[in-house]
């Protein structure tokens, strides 16, 4: 534990860049939906109570994960084991993986807010998720490179 | 706008009492950092510089005008709870007041000091959850009952209301920072962080609380009043949950790597070795009996 060797770690540097990813994402969308388009509501009274409840946790995690994945990721790179092109595909998966599980989990199964209201849903739903799906694919694209940087 | 329809009499006194007080305490602890230039290496100005901050926060939140207004308008009093609960506690906490007092004290009044500080009852009110328990559990007590409405009728209670702010949050900061002040018998890292998570997301389902069901009721505040008041508190809440958060990996990652607890198990080691790893570098007796001259 004294010195760790020199040998950079790809699983922690891909999953601490997975929580800033994700943090980041619930960022963006706080700040832009809720705050510059005002399109999502702070409450909702269709909101179930276990959406409500689980909008709390949900929004903490997020703010831990961005500050704690931040010191992590900084932390790796003083033991100068942080491997950037791990990173990179660990922000892209959390960044997308955040996106649908808040399309699909957040918004639809447990209706803690609609995309927008007073509009036909299927449109804003389809392209919200379809933007995850692109941030994943970029993630696995990431990904495979890394591991192919990795075997050379 | 707002008329403070209270008597002038609990205006002049009551109010100006926590300005006092504080002026008090400020001057107390600057004194006593300024006695110790003589002694080893003196006081850090970090530390004073934090202490003033706090008391600025805190002189800003009891200032009469902002006692006044706050009594009237809502937002003004999540703003005022923010500072005396949140930030300053966090300043104050940073200019490791014990440490300064244990130093400035005669040697024996000091192992006293000492003596109550390790009494099962500090250990028990100073450990995560308890402040945890105070902290948030008060606010869900306060803002979610009538007895908020209450405080607005009792000065003395509104008082009151005010040093549970302070006390409670100062107890929670130094909890979960576990320094600079010795903290001896605080749990690990990981279980610090998980009563922060667990504080932030009850402060955030608390804005929402009163966003959605109009709490504090009985007060006569109109529904756009509470709602931007109960907007404030989760964005301010976040706010200063974050800095707490920011504040306890930069002390993390400030002691050096050997000694920092991992917070995900390190590769070559097995995962029991954290957790052994983690009680031995802050065994309680040696931070403070070094301390003592």
């Amino acid at each position: 534990m004294a010195t760790p060797p020199p040998v950079t770690s790809p699983r922690r540097s891909l999953w601490y860049a997975v929580l800033v990813g994700a943090g980041v994402m619930a960022g963006i969308d706080e700040i832009l939906f809720h705050q510059i388009l005002q399109w999502h509501h702070f409450f909702d009274h269709a909101t179930p109570a276990v959406g409500i409840l689980s909008d709390g946790l949900l929004h903490a995690a997020e703010l831990l994960a961005i500050v704690a994945g931040f010191f992590l990721l900084t932390d790796l790179a003083r033991r100068r084991q942080l491997a950037v092109s791990w990173a990179w595909a660990g922000v892209f998966l959390g960044m997308g993986g955040f996106q649908l599980f808040d399309g699909i989990v957040n918004h639809k199964l447990l209706r803690i807010h609609q995309i927008r209201y007073g509009v036909d849903l299927l449109v804003y739903d389809l392209t919200w998720n379809l933007s995850a799906l692109v941030l994943l694919g970029v993630g696995i694209w990431l990904y495979r490179r890394a591991s192919r940087l990795e075997r050379k | 706008m707002h008329e403070p329809n209270g008597t002038t009499a609990d205006i002049s006194l009551l109010a100006v009492l926590p300005l006092i007080l504080l002026l008090f305490i400020t001057l107390a602890y600057l004194s006593a950092a300024y006695r110790q230039r003589p002694a080893t290496g003196g006081w850090s100005g970090w530390r004073t510089g934090f202490f003033i901050a706090g008391s600025l926060l805190l002189g800003v939140a009891f200032a009469p005008p902002i006692m006044a207004w706050a009594h009237h308008d809502l937002r003004l009093h999540v703003v005022q709870h923010l500072l005396i609960g949140m930030l300053a506690p966090l300043a104050w906490v940073l200019s490791a007041p014990v440490t300064l007092l244990l130093r400035t004290l005669p040697p024996r009044t000091s192992r006293h000091v000492v003596m109550v500080l390790r009494s099962r009852p500090v250990r028990t009110i100073s450990h995560p959850l308890s402040a945890l328990l105070l902290n948030i559990g008060g606010m869900y007590l306060l803002y979610l009952t009538p007895l908020y409405a209450a405080t607005l009728q009792h000065p003395a209670l509104h008082h009151w209301m005010h040093l549970h702010f302070l006390v409670a949050g100062y107890l929670f900061c130094w909890s979960i920072l576990a320094g600079p002040d010795a903290a001896p018998h605080a749990p690990g890292m990981r279980f610090r962080l998980g009563v922060l998570f667990v504080s932030m997301a009850t402060h955030a389902i608390l804005g929402k609380l009163m966003y959605g069901y109009l709490w504090p009721r009985g007060t006569g505040h109109d529904v756009e009043e509470i709602q931007a008041a109960a907007q404030l508190m989760y964005y301010g809440g976040d706010l200063a949950e974050v800095l707490l958060a920011i504040v306890l990996f930069t002390m993390w990652l400030r002691t050096s790597p050997s000694h920092r607890s991992a917070l995900t198990p390190y590769q070559p080691e097995p995962p029991p070795v954290t957790k052994e790893d983690m009680p031995t570098p802050r065994s309680p007796r040696h931070r403070w009996s070094k301390r003592l001259p």
